[in-house]
């Protein structure tokens, strides 16, 4: 980690000489008037017109400062507001596209080796085999509890399917004290900091032991002791909200930061925009994650933006960005170590663009097969799986074996089925707990519709489910 | 005293008989006996106050918006980034989701985030943030989670030249969201004392200032801290005859009506709302059941207001006791006009009518 730190510290140092430099060197070097070699008025060169009409539209000050600067003679500069831009007599625009696409930070290669010549952090045998252990819970529990939505024992269900690297290695990046926003598809992160099975069964059946009191679909966990704020549906409204819990940990000194997510999609909602721009203006320790796995619902990342991806988004906002492989959990863990030291040290965000792919349906009200062929999900599924490369690697260290992946899967499976069964049958969270928690205390409206609901119960109580305790 | 503002709207500036009514349940932070300083303020003086005394009393409190570092372009903020400091007063860059979106992280971590939306036209763009996110955030945890020291101020309403997008009242869109709070204050002692409070208060706030009262509102406010209760609206003008409720600026309108009314021998009864949700439906209940009439006025257009709300639950628990219909003087159903704003709003006159076809009926 050592170099990171000396080449991101670096970076800053270098821009103030640069600025500095550009000041010292501007002042004074005013571009002499333009006179015509045979004294009389003609039409001046055409670098110099573009200039002079430029200089026409100054005034006072602002005219003195035009100036060459030193390091190339042909370019001027002048102040704006927002500082010192340098002219050219070029009329060029500024492409859409670089030549090459922004490469993509990547360790393993897809069968699990260590590609030559890659740096990365270098994982404890205790660390590997609890990420890689993660996975494989992460991914049991995806299974079955998607089974028991499809038997009807689930309203609704939301696999992390092919995501099992970002979510895991993402996790064990970063500090318990970092603060996440979540989308929806990090159950991972909450699984890392010790969510039970028995919490996440109870949180998707509505039970009187979730969190979040029956109120919301399942999947929207919260953790207020695992610093992970609540999921909310609509996309993307945790990223301006990352910004201020950012900016508190800022203002309390707090060696923390605040991690937000999104998918491909959510980039193109304004709160997108609005996160990045607060983020970098407060300079708001925020890391912001984009798991961008090709698919929002149905639509292709190629009908949701016509950038190079995610990546190259940070550079448009004063956000330092990075491309990582998704699929690779020794990528994700070393960039987003790296990522969050930035935020932590130089207290300013940095974005993330994790390439992954949607393996699973959206959810359990969604057929992908109707708008990607199985052919293309089967081969992400055979030749990129992050839990195959990364056990791959794990095994190769001799840190796991098949006896101990069987023995685990045979565990896992038991204790997700249990936690279903046990879930199923858990008391829901009583008839007070509707009205409750919309404020802090309940205001006179709501202990009247209290009152006026439990006498229509009296008087139907056919009409109202049997397992909410009155 | 009449005071014309603008394109020859005629305003009511007659604070003396509403602003030197007692406040009623006036809490105060400081616990002196003796009588309290008052000096003669404007309303953005007095807001200003209020966030100045937030700021000092509370080191979590921030307050941040567009413009708000040099004071703001109404002036409600002057001072306060010289005292406090840039970063707990500073500006913000020119997006409402993401000052609103901000402003929920901010308060998620316990602090009193005080945000400014310019123009209550312009808050628009964080409804989102507003509807699915600050007023479901203690709900949808299950109580881990709150932004209750969300503040989110902002002017509102009729000018005289604001044409569509400088004076709209939308304070209805807001009192169809259960879990954040509607408060508009009609005065400058009720500003100071009703900020304080929202800002206080464990729950999102949404607070609508009336921004043509800025300046033009003048009354004596208590210097020290305190602190107005919300939910509970006042009786500022007593009477026998009918009840009119209202809120904001339009309240002095209202209290002219009620003088005009007066010397024509009916006795008026005006109720300042002042919190809109949850509102203090008992004050009202009481008024009507005395006054046996109901006349409610907001500048919002009439269709879907909050007088519309008024109006049903005032039906629903006084049906016997009304003996009229229900009138309702309001913004006229359509986008707020320039040119045509004395014939769009809510006047003294049409009141006056209203109030007079309501008591023959």
């Amino acid at each position: 980690m050592g170099s990171w730190f000396a080449r991101s510290r670096s970076i800053p140092y270098l821009l103030k000489r640069n600025i500095s430099f550009l000041h010292a060197n501007s002042s004074c070097k005013t571009l002499p008037p333009y006179k015509s070699p045979h004294g009389f008025r003609e039409r001046p060169p055409a670098s110099i017109l573009s200039f002079r009409r430029l200089e026409s539209a100054m005034v006072g000050k602002q005219a003195q400062a035009v100036a060459y600067t030193d390091d190339d003679g042909e370019s001027q500069s002048i102040e704006f507001p927002g500082g010192r831009v340098g002219f050219t007599t070029q009329m060029e625009f500024i492409s859409e596209a670089t030549d090459k696409r922004v490469p993509c930070y990547r360790v393993l290669d897809d069968d699990g080796f260590p590609i030559a010549g890659t740096r990365f952090d270098q994982l404890d045998e205790e660390t590997a085999v609890r990420m890689y252990k993660s996975m494989v819970s992460l991914q049991i529990m995806d299974t079955i509890f998607y089974e028991a939505q499809r038997q009807g024992r689930l309203s609704f269900y939301l696999t992390s399917t092919g995501e099992e690297a970002i979510n895991i290695a993402t996790a064990a990046a970063l500090s318990p004290d970092d603060i996440i926003l979540p989308q929806y598809r990090e159950p991972g992160i909450l699984l890392w900091r010790g969510f039970s099975i028995e919490e996440f069964a109870s949180q998707c059946f509505g039970t009187k032991d979730g969190h979040g009191k029956g109120r919301q679909m399942p999947i929207h966990y919260g953790s207020k002791d695992l610093n992970f704020i609540t999921v909310s549906s609509p996309i993307a409204t945790q990223l301006p909200q990352a910004a201020g819990v950012a900016y508190s940990l800022k203002m309390d000194g707090k060696e923390a930061c605040a991690v937000a997510f999104t998918g491909d999609g959510g980039t193109s909602e304004g709160d997108f925009h609005a996160a990045m721009n607060f983020a970098a203006v407060m300079e708001a320790p925020v890391l912001f994650i984009c798991r961008n796995n090709g698919w929002a619902i149905s639509t292709p990342v190629s009908e949701q933006f016509r950038s190079d991806g995610v990546v190259v988004k940070g550079q448009a906002y004063g956000i330092r960005s990075i491309r990582v492989d998704g699929n690779d959990a020794l990528a994700v863990y070393s960039a987003i170590r790296a990522a969050r030291m930035m935020v932590v040290r130089e207290q300013k965000p940095v974005l993330v663009e994790a390439l992954t792919y949607r393996v699973g349906h959206h959810s359990t009200s969604d057929d992908s097969t109707k708008y990607r062929s199985v052919k293309e999900i089967e081969q992400w599924k055979r030749s990129r799986n992050p839990m195959t490369r990364f056990r791959n690697w794990v095994q190769a260290n001799g840190w796991w074996s098949d006896q101990e992946e069987a023995e685990l899967r045979g565990t896992l499976r038991n204790q997700v089925l249990k936690a279903i069964q046990v879930a199923e049958k858990a008391e829901k969270p009583c008839l007070g707990d509707l009205f409750s928690d919309v404020y802090d205390k309940l205001p006179s409206n709501l202990q009247q519709q209290e009152k006026s609901l439990r006498q229509t119960i009296t008087r139907h109580k056919q009409d109202f489910p049997p397992d909410v305790p009155l | 005293m009449a005071c014309t503002t603008g394109r020859g709207i005629t305003r009511i500036g007659n604070f003396s008989r509403i602003w030197s009514s007692p406040c009623r349940g006036l809490q105060t932070a400081v616990h002196d006996q003796s009588p309290p300083q008052t000096k003669s303020v404007n309303l953005f003086s007095a807001v200003n106050q209020a966030l100045h005394i937030a700021l000092d009393t509370d080191p979590r409190a921030y307050v941040f918006g567009e413009d708000v570092g040099f004071g703001g372009v109404f002036r409600c903020t002057t001072g306060l980034a010289d005292q406090f400091g840039k970063r707990r007063v500073f500006n913000t860059p020119l997006c409402e989701q993401g000052i609103v979106g901000f402003a929920i992280g901010l308060a998620a971590m316990g602090n009193r985030a005080i945000a400014e939306i310019q123009f209550a036209d312009y808050i628009f763009p964080a409804f989102d943030q507003i509807v699915n996110e600050a007023a479901k955030f203690r709900y949808r945890s299950g109580n881990q989670f709150n932004c209750g020291g969300l503040t989110i101020r902002t002017p509102y309403g009729a000018v005289g030249h604001g044409g569509h997008y400088h004076s709209q009242s939308p304070e209805a869109f807001f009192c169809h969201v259960p879990g954040i709070k509607v408060v508009i204050p009609r005065s400058p002692r009720q500003a100071k004392g009703l900020l304080l409070s929202s800002i206080r208060d464990p729950n999102p706030v949404v607070f609508l200032e009336p921004k043509w009262l800025y300046r033009l509102a003048v009354e004596e406010v208590p210097e020290q801290d305190y602190m107005l209760p919300l939910s509970e609206a006042e009786v500022i003008r007593e009477g026998s005859d009918i009840t009119l409720v209202g809120w904001g600026a339009q309240l002095s309108v209202m209290e002219q009506a009620c003088m005009d009314a007066e010397k024509e021998g009916i006795s008026c009864e005006l109720v300042d709302l002042k919190t809109l949700i949850p509102w203090d439906k008992e004050t009202v209940e009481a008024s009507v059941n005395k006054t046996g009439r109901l006349l409610v006025s907001h500048e919002a257009p009439v269709t879907g207001g909050f007088g519309a709300e008024i109006s049903a639950s005032v039906v629903e628990r006084c049906f016997t006791r009304l003996e009229a219909p229900v009138a309702r003087v309001c913004g006229l159903d359509t986008p707020f006009p320039l040119v045509f704003e004395p014939f769009y709003m809510p006047t003294k006159n049409k009141i006056l009518d209203a109030i007079k076809s309501t008591v023959k009926y």
